[in-house]
Parts: structure tokens; C-alpha cells; sequence
């Protein structure tokens, strides 16, 4: 392609990067400023002076430890569900051979379609009749049945890459299937599983209609659930609801910027592939 | 062990959630639609009577309808052609291209609650981010969410800060996979710029624009947070889609009957459409070793 050798790219560019960046300066400056520097105009980015208080007040604003705690058990044990489950699927979708495999996992893909609005009331009245409402087992358990399609798609991929020769010759060793998939497949698939736990906690973290629905007890509830009752009780309180809006990012930031590599793949494998 | 057996056991977390959490429900939804079930009592068949009453006698359906038709139809073209632009832009070689990438992409990992209060307080009539720079070009500027006029508008532009994320990566990828030689044969032909660009990126890239449009509408049409948590719905129902309604008919009405009829006719119209996108990338749509 000829490039076009002149200085406009760079500068819309970089113009364009300062709008997108934007929100998150503001937000850090206005979570740094007591509520009279917040309507005080001019308005200043870097706040003069630095009021750390919101970062205080906030925690005996809501029970945050909680929802902390409760945030984390609930990603924690989806994503252990999920790789595992998935894994397992995908073996036997991908090492096991067997007639019209390939057609039912084909199957399995198009059942990706389906609007989750569809199973939604039925879903729910099965959890009412188990007497799980208000637990966190609608949200966890689901998680270790299938694993979702997507994640099967992708450990199949990886395990259908794996040498046949080395599947043969663990067989001829003496090893089970249970032996080879615990032994061989799960250790080299270290670079899916990656992918597969930061997407999954990416989705569980933010999840938003899940806890609606299945937690109506305010001490149960998900971060992401304690901001949304926070936003309707103190509107106006943005210095606050920006702090708390940071400490929820912080986490995804960290995972984002420590594990690009495999994020970035997943959603490449996902967009193009899929 | 039987081999059969050990497939299935290899096989077990799925085949036990499909059945509860796949085809049960999908199953139980449709005879719920038939029925009016307030989860208390138990369903009691009203054969078509949910359908009838959607399509005649309930107006807040049609305004959802027309809602979520507005957002969709100026949403996905809004964010494709972004994305197309911004993953064009940045295809070129310039300096410290990796960290524009990075921070372009950082807007989509933001999504749900989060995103939606940053945007409530950017659309915020009198201290918000964009009123104060409209302010600043002396523009006097609406008041967004609460304005059912601009309420949509304002949804509509809020999704167009992640444009920098897998979407443009996956048309970044598409593009540099473009072989450089179509290019070169064409310049001999000398060919300008803009017909570069419709003859030979527009067809190569086509296939990927087409997929991410099918997401993209499929998304769009079942949009539910940002309207859940940001406007409720108001102001004057101007932000009731069609997914907040039903949720409202679902868990705030317990009308179970009544939302499973609505998730029904939700499906039929995400096929209608998906069916519809497929036919028209007939025409549109190049794929390589056909023709």
C-alpha cells in the first residue's frame, strides 16, 4: 500500500486517542475531588488539592469487603468450572473418535444462536424449584456443565493440533484416556487455558443481569450489583461513584495489561473464526 | 471400559447441561408462552391469547419495537464504519503505533455497570464531560438521557467509544492479510486511491465485515444494562428496548407467560433479520474461489 507520506495520520491519531482516553483521566481526577472541586468551574484535570477521602468513604458507604469477596468467589470458581468442564467436552469432541462427532459439535456451535432471553423464565423457575434462589449457585454451577461453545471450540482446535503420534504412543505405555487428558493434553494447553480464564473472568466480573436476577439479597450481591444500588441511592455523589467505578476497573485493567497476549488472541480466534 | 462409555463420560458436563439448561428450557419456554404463569400457581394454557394480546392490545410492544429498531439500525452501521476507519488508520506505519493500538483497544474492556456510570456522568446535563466541551466551542448542549429526544442519540454514541476493540482488531488483521500484489497490479493500472480502496480492500475485506454485522445486529437487538441501569427505560419510554421490556414483564410483573411469548417473538425476529443479512451478502459479500 503507497503511505501517504504526510503528518495528518499521526495527528488524527493521537487526536483521536485523547478522546478515547478521556473518560478514564476524568474519571481518576474527578475521584479525586471533594464534591465542591467537582461543580467548581473552571474545571481542572489534575485535581489541586488531592482528596483521597472518596477511596475512604466508600467502604462504609457499602459493604464492599462483601461484595468483594462475593465478586471473587463467584468469578474464581466459573472460571475453574468452566476451563475444566470445556476441557473435558473438547477431548471428547477432538481425541475420541467416533461416528458424526463432527456433526454434533457442529450442532453445538449453531446452539450458540439461541437468545438467552428464550431459556431465561424456564432457567429461573428450575432454580426457584431447587430452592437456589438468593444463592450463588445459579451463577457457579451452570459453569462446570459444558463449559459454553465458544471455550469448546477452543481447546477442540488446540487439541485437534496435537500430534497423533504422541496420543499412540501414550496409549502404548498403558495410559487411560483420563491418564492422557490429565497428563498430556491439559499441561500443553496452557496458552488456551489462559485465553479461556481471562475471557471468562472478563464476563463473570462484569456480569450484570445474572446477580439481578438470582440475588436479591442486598449482602450477597456482586460488585457490579452493589454500583448499580449504589447509583440509584446517591445520584449525585460522583466523586464516590467514580472511586468505587476504579476499584471494580482495577482488576480488569491489571489482567488486561498483564495477559494482552492471550486476550487479544481469544478475541482474534473468536471474531475470525467463529 | 466400554468405549462408548468412556465417551460419554468425557462428554457428561455437557450433555447434562444441554439437557437442563438447553433443550428443557428451550422446550418449556414455548408451552409457558402458551400459558399464564405468574411462577406462583401453576401454568394454565390460554392457547394464543399472549401472542393476540402482544400484537393488538399492548402499545408499550410496538414502542420497544420502534426503539430497538432506531438504536439498531444507526448502532451497527455507527460502529462497523468506525471500526473500519479506525483499523484503516491504523494499518499505517507510524511512531509508537503499539501504544495507540493499546490505548484504543482499552475503552471495550469496560463494559456493564461501570461504563454505564461513566457515561450517566459524562452525559450529565450540567457538569458532564461533553456538555462542558460543547460549552467550550460556546455550543449549548441538550440534555442527553434526559431528553427523549437525545436519549437514544446519547445510547447510540456511548457504543461508539469501544470501536477500538476485537472488532477493529479482527478488520486490522483482515486487512494485513490483504497480498500486497493485488495492490501492486492495480497501481500499475493506475488506479486512484478511493477506487483502491471500493475495488479491491471493500471486497477482500468483505467476508469479516459481514460476520461482525450479523453480531453486531444480534447484539444490538438484545441491548438491556446500559438502559437498565442509565435511564430505566425513560424518559417517555424512549429508552424501552425490547429486552428491558420483557425483563420488566418477567421479574418485576411476574408475568412469566407473557415474557416467554416475548423472548419467542424476539427469536423469530433475530432469524427474520440473520436470514435477510445472509441473502443480501449474496450480492455484497466476496469470497475467495467463487465466481
Amino acid at each position: 500500500m503507497k503511505r501517504i507520506k504526510n503528518k495528518t495520520i499521526p495527528i488524527i491519531l493521537i487526536c483521536g486517542a485523547f478522546i478515547a482516553f478521556m473518560p478514564i483521566l476524568w474519571m481518576i481526577s474527578t475521584s479525586l475531588k471533594d464534591s465542591n472541586s467537582i461543580f467548581s468551574f473552571p474545571l481542572k484535570i489534575i485535581p489541586d488539592p488531592v482528596h483521597w477521602e472518596n477511596y475512604s468513604t466508600i467502604w462504609k458507604s457499602m459493604p464492599l469487603v462483601q461484595y468483594f469477596k462475593n465478586s471473587i468467589l463467584i468469578t474464581g470458581l466459573t472460571i475453574i468450572g468452566t476451563v475444566f468442564s470445556s476441557a473435558l467436552v473438547a477431548y471428547g469432541f477432538s481425541i475420541l473418535e467416533w461416528k458424526n462427532r463432527d456433526k454434533v459439535f457442529i450442532f453445538i456451535i449453531f446452539t450458540m444462536m439461541i437468545p438467552l432471553q428464550v431459556i431465561m423464565v424456564p432457567v429461573f423457575v428450575i432454580f426457584k424449584q431447587l430452592g437456589w434462589l438468593n444463592t450463588f449457585k445459579p451463577l457457579i454451577v451452570p459453569a462446570f456443565l459444558g463449559g459454553g461453545a465458544f471455550n469448546i471450540f477452543l481447546f477442540r482446535q488446540f487439541f485437534l493440533n496435537i500430534p497423533r503420534e504422541i496420543i499412540d504412543a501414550a496409549k502404548m505405555d498403558g495410559l487411560s484416556h483420563f491418564q492422557i487428558f490429565k497428563e498430556i493434553a491439559l499441561p500443553i494447553s496452557k496458552p488456551v487455558i489462559a485465553t479461556i480464564s481471562i475471557l471468562t473472568f472478563m464476563f463473570t466480573w462484569n456480569d450484570f443481569m445474572g446477580p439481578l436476577i438470582y440475588l436479591s439479597d442486598q449482602i450477597k450481591g456482586t460488585l457490579a450489583l452493589g454500583i448499580m444500588m449504589f447509583v440509584g441511592q446517591h445520584q449525585t455523589e460522583w466523586g464516590e461513584l467514580m472511586a468505587v467505578s476504579i476499584l471494580m476497573m482495577l482488576p480488569m485493567l491489571i489482567v488486561f495489561f498483564v495477559f494482552q497476549k492471550y486476550f487479544i488472541r481469544g478475541l482474534m480466534i473468536g471474531g475470525s473464526k467463529s | 471400559m466400554p468405549k462408548r462409555f468412556l465417551i460419554f463420560i468425557f462428554l457428561s458436563p455437557w450433555i447434562i447441561g444441554f439437557a437442563t439448561f438447553g433443550i428443557y428450557p428451550f422446550m418449556m419456554s414455548l408451552y409457558y408462552s402458551f400459558c399464564q404463569y405468574d411462577v406462583l400457581q401453576i401454568p394454565m394454557f390460554i392457547g394464543l391469547e399472549n401472542y393476540k394480546n402482544i400484537l393488538t392490545k399492548d402499545p408499550y410492544f410496538w414502542i420497544s419495537i420502534k426503539n430497538t429498531a432506531y438504536y439498531t439500525f444507526f448502532r451497527v452501521p455507527l460502529n462497523i464504519i468506525g471500526s473500519l476507519l479506525l483499523a484503516i488508520l491504523l494499518n499505517q506505519t507510524v511512531k509508537g503505533i503499539r501504544i495507540l493500538r493499546t490505548i484504543y483497544f482499552l475503552p471495550s474492556i469496560i463494559s456493564g455497570v461501570v461504563l454505564s456510570v461513566i457515561w450517566m456522568w459524562i452525559f450529565n446535563p450540567q457538569i458532564g464531560l461533553l456538555n462542558i466541551i460543547l460549552g467550550f466551542f460556546g455550543l449549548d448542549g441538550p440534555l442527553w438521557l434526559q431528553d427523549p429526544q437525545w436519549s437514544k442519540p446519547a445510547l447510540i454514541i456511548m457504543s461508539l467509544w469501544s470501536i477500538g476493540g476485537g472488532r477493529m482488531l479482527v478488520f486490522l488483521a483482515a486487512l494485513q492479510n490483504i497480498p500486497k500484489h493485488l495492490y501492486e497490479a492495480f497501481e500499475m493500472d493506475g488506479g486512484n486511491i478511493y477506487q483502491r480502496f471500493f475495488h479491491i480492500t471493500l471486497p477482500m475485506i468483505s467476508p469479516v465485515i459481514f460476520l461482525w454485522s450479523i453480531i453486531e445486529v444480534i447484539a444490538s437487538m438484545q441491548v438491556f444494562t446500559e438502559a437498565f441501569i442509565m435511564t430505566k427505560g425513560g424518559p417517555l419510554d424512549s429508552t424501552l428496548f425490547y429486552n428491558l421490556y420483557l425483563y420488566n414483564k418477567a421479574f418485576e410483573d411476574f408475568n412469566m407467560g407473557y415474557a416467554s411469548a416475548l423472548a419467542w417473538i424476539l427469536l423469530a425476529i433475530t432469524l427474520c433479520v440473520t436470514l435477510a443479512q445472509f441473502h443480501l451478502s449474496k450480492r455484497y459479500v466476496y469470497y475467495e474461489g467463487q465466481k
